[in-house]
């Protein structure tokens, strides 16, 4: 279990776990995607289209300095270079890059904001309706949250606290501006703009995400979270995150993402980068629920995303955590680069596909320095027509000596159309390694439901129990706000999977 | 490691002297044959890029022109002799790729011969089999196989007969340097038909550098039962491709022991399809690597009627620097409930230098399976090693002993006395720190 609860202060006790999520499971019984609306708000958009050109005016909007759009170009021409991976088991109609839009922002008057009221009401009604409180004075959630929408950051908050301990945590933009020597320092450290086709899309148009920097020493007073949301139609969004946790540093952050109902496609290639120096700790944990599209599979985000965390120093660790629930596709897998000596990598992610939905996902973990060790658990869940791919690598670099590796990839089959498919590659380079991997692909077993219902418990909630049962291993490791949202979210997702 | 392939190997030279063997057999035969070389300059080379072939550097092999062999080689009986089984079975013996009547013999209750004779001799059993259980597949080793197609060992067990010994296919190379040989195999069970076949591949000399390229085929009826053991102890400069196809039919069984000992780059590819309901098969592999030895082993089996069942089991004893690979791939149809399906791939690595590439798939488009996979990669496990040390024994002594209870695992399940026997003293020697 995580530590958020000492963590926050203010928390209120909400009766038990399971009091808590019975409750909140019976709250979205018979709901379906509840943030598919769009918000009516005036913005500033781009031509679709993607050249030099847009790149250096986008670069211009955002005021950029001279080397950070020179790195941009040299991203896009590299890109054009790059073809799209094909390797993925997904697919999907052609994507014309040239009909997308490269920004959209809500317009406003003002160009810095210096409080929140500032910020345009119909905004914050937004973020409200997805609970998302951004009103620090409510103080409801104790975290600091930093909102993306379509492509800018409109508000962070508790900066003021944060920045008495000299954490850093603002939008991408405003980073640039405040401290560009740490920019340039880690930006595109972790994944080079020429890593891969959408990282390289990505850092060539990318238009904001969060920053975030954990001076030396310093325990994070409270969990950060990013919240993005798509609003506006034919826009893609690219933000890109960046987080350094200093020598010592330790971090919770967490990540949460909505968009409308659209019939058409819209695409999401985001850059995520960890950077753990000695002794630092990130936990990074997402709650992943954009729009998976309708039952017949029209619409929903392609989320093609590039995540990867460096643990530079020694004892460092980095922990990613995700739920995975709404795409219509996903590609993505989080990352662990572990450099430093007894540095720790860790992934724990449950993947739902229910209807059409497809997603190909999992983890690297490259072993290079001595002692190091990782742990993956990996819980797909596929329903209805839904496709689910576990892809893993599993690399022990020759003097990464005593490297440990635990992987245990589940699979779990809703139903006779979906399919499971786990690709995991094992590559080992010396002998005082250990490396563990443990697959297994089942079907709800007839036993466990019979119990329930023996007891009076109907098939779907039966089954919601059993899933969540079976995805307990990688709630545990989400903080419990999360936790509870990705349990409902499970429920949501594989509703109607049973006739 | 070099990353890229060798660049501009001519593909002409793989399919030289090929008009040799073009007009001999029946029509249908030739029609292989052609297919099969329009086939080989279809398909790409392989390259680390192609994901079959990603941890499998065969370059040495693109890089050198093997020959056909010319003239026959003089071995007599007693050359021959560590190398045969005794006992009152079939036998069919080749050397360089050529049958040799002289040390091969027929028994009672199955038909053995080679295959050559045998398109000729019993062409309607033939026919309906040859070259049909290699679906396509992309491996242009196998097409070039198929295009020099002549020679290899035939077995057929008719309906509901038992061929109680097993029947030996020995293969046998003399030290012939830059030669190719094509063995290609064919075994037949009709339904309700049992047998136990012994595919091994051996050099005379332990110094030459030859290339094999072999396919068996193999149809196994309903109820049938087959234990296939292939045993490839191959000179430790040699080269050996192989593709094995298997179609098991419903409530048949395939059974596999494949035990790589010796030869510089080993690939051994067996592909089962469990084509009836309630069918079952289990692959056992072993593979002792030393020196800079490559040794792969892609395993694939299809699922593709209800209720079967699988297992495959490699282990790996992996020294010095040599490198291994496996793949294990189990794939079940949308049709396939019920079915139940193992897979367990273990590496022991005695050297820091040594590597090991692993890779277990499962691709599952039924939902009512069970399907579980599993791989490890490490040492013999301290805690074992001080049990020994408390006992008054040497750490080289220890890791010995449990190297060999590792390996021998695989050894140990095979049936067949003399066969289990000579491997047990050949992973004995070759890990036990005790003189024998």
């Amino acid at each position: 279990m995580s530590t958020t609860k000492d963590t926050i202060p203010g928390a209120e006790y909400t009766g038990t776990r399971v009091e808590q999520s019975t409750r909140e499971i019976e709250e979205m019984a018979n709901q379906s995607y509840k943030y598919g609306w769009a918000t009516e708000i005036e913005s500033e958009t781009f031509e679709p289209g993607l050249n030099e050109d847009i790149i250096a005016r986008l670069s211009a909007k955002k005021e950029e300095p001279a080397w950070l759009l020179d790195w941009r170009i040299k991203a896009f021409r590299q890109w054009q270079t790059l073809t799209e991976p094909t390797w993925p088991n997904v697919s999907y109609p052609k994507i014309d890059y040239q009909s997308q839009r490269y920004y959209s922002a809500p317009k406003r008057e003002k160009k810095q904001l210096s409080s929140l009221d500032e910020v345009d009401k119909e905004l914050l009604e937004t973020f409200e309706k997805l609970g998302i409180p951004l009103d620090e004075q409510k103080r409801l959630a104790g975290v600091a949250v930093d909102a993306v929408f379509d492509s800018v950051s409109v508000a962070t908050t508790h900066k003021e606290i944060l920045k008495k301990k000299g954490i850093i945590f603002c939008s991408f933009s405003e980073a640039v501006h405040e401290c560009p020597e740490l920019i340039q320092k880690y930006l595109g450290s972790v994944v080079p703009a020429n890593d891969n086709f959408f990282a390289a899309l990505n850092s060539a148009v990318f238009s904001d995400g969060s920053f975030c920097y954990i001076p030396k020493g310093v325990k994070c007073p409270m969990d950060l979270s990013t919240y993005f949301r798509i609003n506006a139609a034919e826009t893609g969004q690219f933000e890109r995150t960046l987080i350094i946790s200093d020598e010592g540093a330790y971090v919770n952050y967490l990540e949460g993402c909505t968009a409308p109902m659209r019939d058409e496609n819209q695409l999401h290639a985001a850059v995520v980068e960890l950077v753990a120096l000695d002794n630092a700790t990130i936990n990074y944990s997402t709650v992943q629920n954009w729009y998976a599209g309708d039952k017949t599979g029209k619409g929903g985000i392609y989320n093609f995303v590039t995540k990867r965390g460096k643990c530079q120093g020694v004892n460092s660790r980095i922990s990613w955590t995700q739920v995975e629930t709404g795409s219509a596709i996903t590609w993505k897998y989080p990352s662990c680069l572990l450099m430093g000596d007894n540095s720790v990598g860790e992934f724990y992610s449950v993947a739902v596909s229910n209807n059409y939905q497809q997603a190909d996902t999992g983890t690297k973990m490259i072993h290079m320095g001595r002692n190091t060790k990782s742990t993956i658990i990996s819980k797909t869940i596929s329903a209805g027509h839904g496709n689910n791919s576990y892809r893993g690598q599993v690399m022990v670099m020759p003097k990464a000596a005593n490297a440990r590796n635990y992987t245990q990839c589940d699979s779990l089959l809703i139903g006779n159309q979906c399919g499971a498919h786990t690709f995991p590659y094992i590559e080992v380079r010396n002998n005082t390694s250990s490396v563990e991997h443990e697959a297994s692909t089942s079907k709800i077993s007839e036993d466990q439901l019979f119990y329930c219902k023996q007891r009076g418990i109907g098939t779907e909630d039966a089954i919601s129990m059993v899933v969540n049962g079976f995805c307990k291993e990688v709630f545990d490791h989400l903080p419990m706000e999360f936790a509870v949202e990705a349990s409902n979210l499970l429920k949501v997702s594989l509703e109607g999977s049973v006739g | 490691m070099p990353e890229v392939q060798e660049q501009g190997v001519d593909k002409a030279r793989f399919l030289e002297g090929v008009e040799r063997f073009r007009e001999t057999g029946p029509a249908w035969a030739r029609a292989i044959r052609a297919k099969s070389a329009t086939r080989f300059n279809e398909l790409e080379l392989p390259n680390r890029k192609m994901e079959d072939w990603r941890f499998t550097n065969i370059a040495p092999i693109l890089r050198t022109p093997f020959n056909l062999v010319a003239g026959e080689a003089a071995v007599d009986v007693s050359t021959l002799a560590p190398f045969r089984y005794g006992g009152g079975v079939a036998e069919l013996v080749f050397i360089d790729g050529q049958f040799a009547p002289q040390f091969s013999r027929a028994a009672e209750g199955v038909t053995s011969l080679n295959l050559s004779e045998a398109l000729t001799s019993h062409e309607v059993l033939i026919e309906p089999h040859l070259g049909r259980y290699l679906n396509g597949t992309p491996n242009p080793f196998a097409a070039l196989n198929s295009a020099f197609l002549a020679d290899g060992a035939f077995v057929h067990v008719a309906k509901d007969a038992a061929f109680a010994g097993p029947i030996y296919v020995l293969y046998v190379n003399t030290k012939r340097d830059n030669t190719v040989t094509y063995p290609r195999n064919l075994i037949v069970l009709e339904s309700g038909a049992k047998a136990d076949v012994v595919e091994s591949h051996v050099a005379l000399d332990g110094a030459s550098r030859y290339l094999t390229n072999s396919i068996t085929e193999v149809a196994v009826g309903e109820n049938a039962a087959l234990h296939l053991y292939k045993l490839i102890h191959e000179s430790g400069e040699a080269y050996h491709l192989a593709t094995t196809k298997v179609r098991v039919d419903r409530g048949g069984s395939f059974k596999s022991h494949a035990i790589s000992q010796s030869g510089k780059i080993i690939r051994n590819e067996i592909g089962v399809q469990l084509d009836g309901e309630g069918a079952h098969t289990s692959l056992h592999g072993l593979y002792m690597t030393s020196g800079d030895q490559l040794v792969d082993n892609p395993t694939a089996i299809e699922h593709a009627k209800p209720h079967c069942t699988s297992w495959i089991g490699y282990k790996g004893v992996l020294d010095d620097k040599s490198h291994a690979v496996f793949s294990g791939k189990v794939y079940v149809h949308r049709v396939a409930q019920k079915t139940d399906s193992n897979q367990l791939n273990q590496n022991m690595v005695l050297s820091d230098k040594a590597t090991i590439d692993t890779k277990p798939l499962l691709e599952i488009f039924a939902d009512d399976v069970k399907c579980t996979h599993g791989a490890t990669v490490g040492r013999p496990p301290e805690e074992l090693v001080f049990y020994f040390r408390t006992r008054g024994m040497s750490e080289a002594m220890a890791l010995g002993m449990l190297t060999y209870g590792f390996a021998d695992e695989v050894v140990n399940q095979i049936e067949i006395d003399p066969v289990r026997t000579r491997l047990e003293q050949f992973v004995f020697n070759k890990y036990s720190p005790i003189p024998a």
